[in-house]
């Protein structure tokens, strides 16, 4: 897309990505993208594999620079400011902007530690103070219920669902503006899908989610916006119910009804 | 429909169900035609076929809604294939209320033909039967116009549905004139006048056949919109 599709009077634009190409090596996997997300809305990607999607998102917190080979062209601002720019220290962006991947990725240790890791490398916080954090992030991510009688134990003794909330809890710990989840569903069983999506309406009242899915339903059902790629273009961005109902593309309407292939 | 999706048996489920709605559709308009034949020709023995027929549609549209049913809750349609099962509900809906028509112009011949009145009728049966002949046109234009799912076919019906309001109108003017001038006639008259208003029903189903048909192509809801804002819409 040349250019972003205007939002609503009504929202408030909080990353506005403007021309951005990005690249692994001498593939081009993401074709001159023009978005803009709006803030406090659920955003959800979808499209087939190596569409690009999970490149888009990992783009919004550099998670790339880990790798040498890779690399964004363009821009991508945070209300305002832009965060491919080198200079800004890319743990801030990531305090800022938390990410929740496909796979739960409990760290080795407690409950409670696995959540007070993250807190504590931006913020000194007394002992109790601490606690009331790992309580709101338990409580905010639908998890605190089942865990509260054992934040000592380790984390990888949670079932699957729990594990992915406890990310979550952890994502939403250091109090980022915006959250990125990677198929955040793809591995749990349709009650604990069910509680992630519950827990990422609430999420939206204060922050800014973007969620990549391979699962339609999903994206209907828990976004505000959808945004449709394909071999690194982003080819459709509206309303959901828009999206869902009557797309402006003829390839998005093949690809979300199943005429894809 | 154009393109086929990656499960071959989701398309035989849409296209299944859209074949059962023709030959429901075709059922009810062979119903009105029955109707009206035996109202021009006093037939008691038709009237009580597009009576047993009305048992048929009933439960017609009962199976189709069931599968519609099932299809939603299996497929979880969006987009093109969400507006033809919404469209496919709306429209046997309408179906089955232009077969509620056709019995009710079959009860009323039954009821002129026990009251004795038919011997000693000079009513303008003919006419009827010309603004009978405009709605099923519209309604088989409708029809194929779903089975194509061609949206000028059924811009054609919503521009034609004037013509049958106008035969209306012209159709209650005379019958006025005949109650004027020969009291006795004022019952048959008055039953006539409700035929008229069926038929011109049929009319209007056809009408909103037309207006699903143009939702499932182009996603616009047309309905209580000008003909000239729908040409917008076809265009």
């Amino acid at each position: 897309m040349d250019r972003p599709v205007e939002l609503p009077v009504t929202e408030k634009v909080k990353i506005s990505v403007r021309d951005l190409n990005f690249y692994y090596g001498g593939f081009h996997a993401l074709k001159r993208i023009n978005l803009d997300i709006p803030e406090h809305k659920v955003t959800a990607f979808i499209g087939p594999s190596g569409c690009g999607k999970s490149t888009l998102l990992r783009t919004f917190n550099r998670m790339f620079e880990l790798y040498p080979e890779q690399r964004a062209e363009g821009s991508i601002s945070l209300d305002g400011e832009n965060i491919l720019k080198t200079k800004i220290d890319v743990s801030l962006i990531r305090a800022k902007i938390g990410m929740v991947f496909q796979k739960p990725t409990p760290f080795p240790m407690s409950i409670y530690d696995n959540i007070a890791f993250g807190v504590r490398l931006f913020e000194m916080l007394p002992r109790v103070e601490m606690d009331e954090r790992v309580e709101w992030a338990l409580k905010k991510s639908a998890l605190w219920n089942e865990v509260k009688d054992k934040l000592d134990q380790s984390g990888a003794s949670l079932s699957g669902g729990q594990q992915q909330r406890l990310c979550i809890a952890r994502g939403i710990a250091i109090k980022p503006e915006v959250l990125l989840l990677d198929e955040p569903c793809s591995a749990l069983d349709p009650i604990s899908t069910g509680k992630i999506e519950e827990l990422i309406h609430e999420l939206k009242a204060d922050y800014t989610v973007m969620i990549v899915t391979h699962n339609m339903q999903q994206a209907a059902r828990c976004s505000d916006y959808t945004a449709y790629m394909y071999l690194g273009d982003l080819v459709e961005f509206g309303a959901t119910s828009d999206v869902f109902m009557k797309p402006k593309k003829k390839d998005t309407e093949d690809y979300i009804t199943g005429r894809f292939g | 429909m154009n393109g086929k999706h990656l499960s071959t048996q989701f398309d035989a489920e849409l296209s299944g169900i859209s074949s059962r709605v023709l030959e429901m559709g075709g059922l009810v308009e062979s119903q009105v035609a029955q109707a009206l034949y035996a109202l021009t020709q006093f037939s008691g023995e038709t009237a009580t076929q597009v009576l047993r027929q009305e048992e048929r549609v009933n439960q017609m549209e009962i199976e189709i809604d069931h599968d519609l049913s099932a299809i939603i809750a299996r497929r979880q349609p969006t987009a093109r294939d969400l507006r033809l099962l919404i469209a496919v509900s709306k429209t046997i809906a309408n179906l089955e209320r232009v077969g509620d028509e056709a019995a009710r112009i079959a009860r009323t011949v039954q009821r002129l033909i026990n009251t004795g009145v038919s011997s000693r009728l000079r009513l303008p049966v003919s006419d009827l039967q010309f603004e009978a002949d405009l709605a099923i046109a519209q309604l088989r234009k409708a029809l194929d116009a779903f089975a194509r799912l061609d949206t000028a076919k059924a811009l054609e019906v919503l521009k034609q549905d004037d013509q049958i309001d106008q035969e209306f109108d012209g159709l209650l003017r005379k019958l006025i004139t005949y109650m004027m001038e020969d009291p006795r006639t004022i019952s048959s008259s008055i039953d006539l006048v409700f035929v008229a208003k069926a038929i011109e029903r049929v009319g209007d189903h056809a009408k909103n056949l037309a207006e699903a048909i143009i939702y499932v192509v182009k996603g616009t809801d047309v309905r209580h919109t000008s003909v000239e804002a729908v040409e917008n819409v076809v265009r």
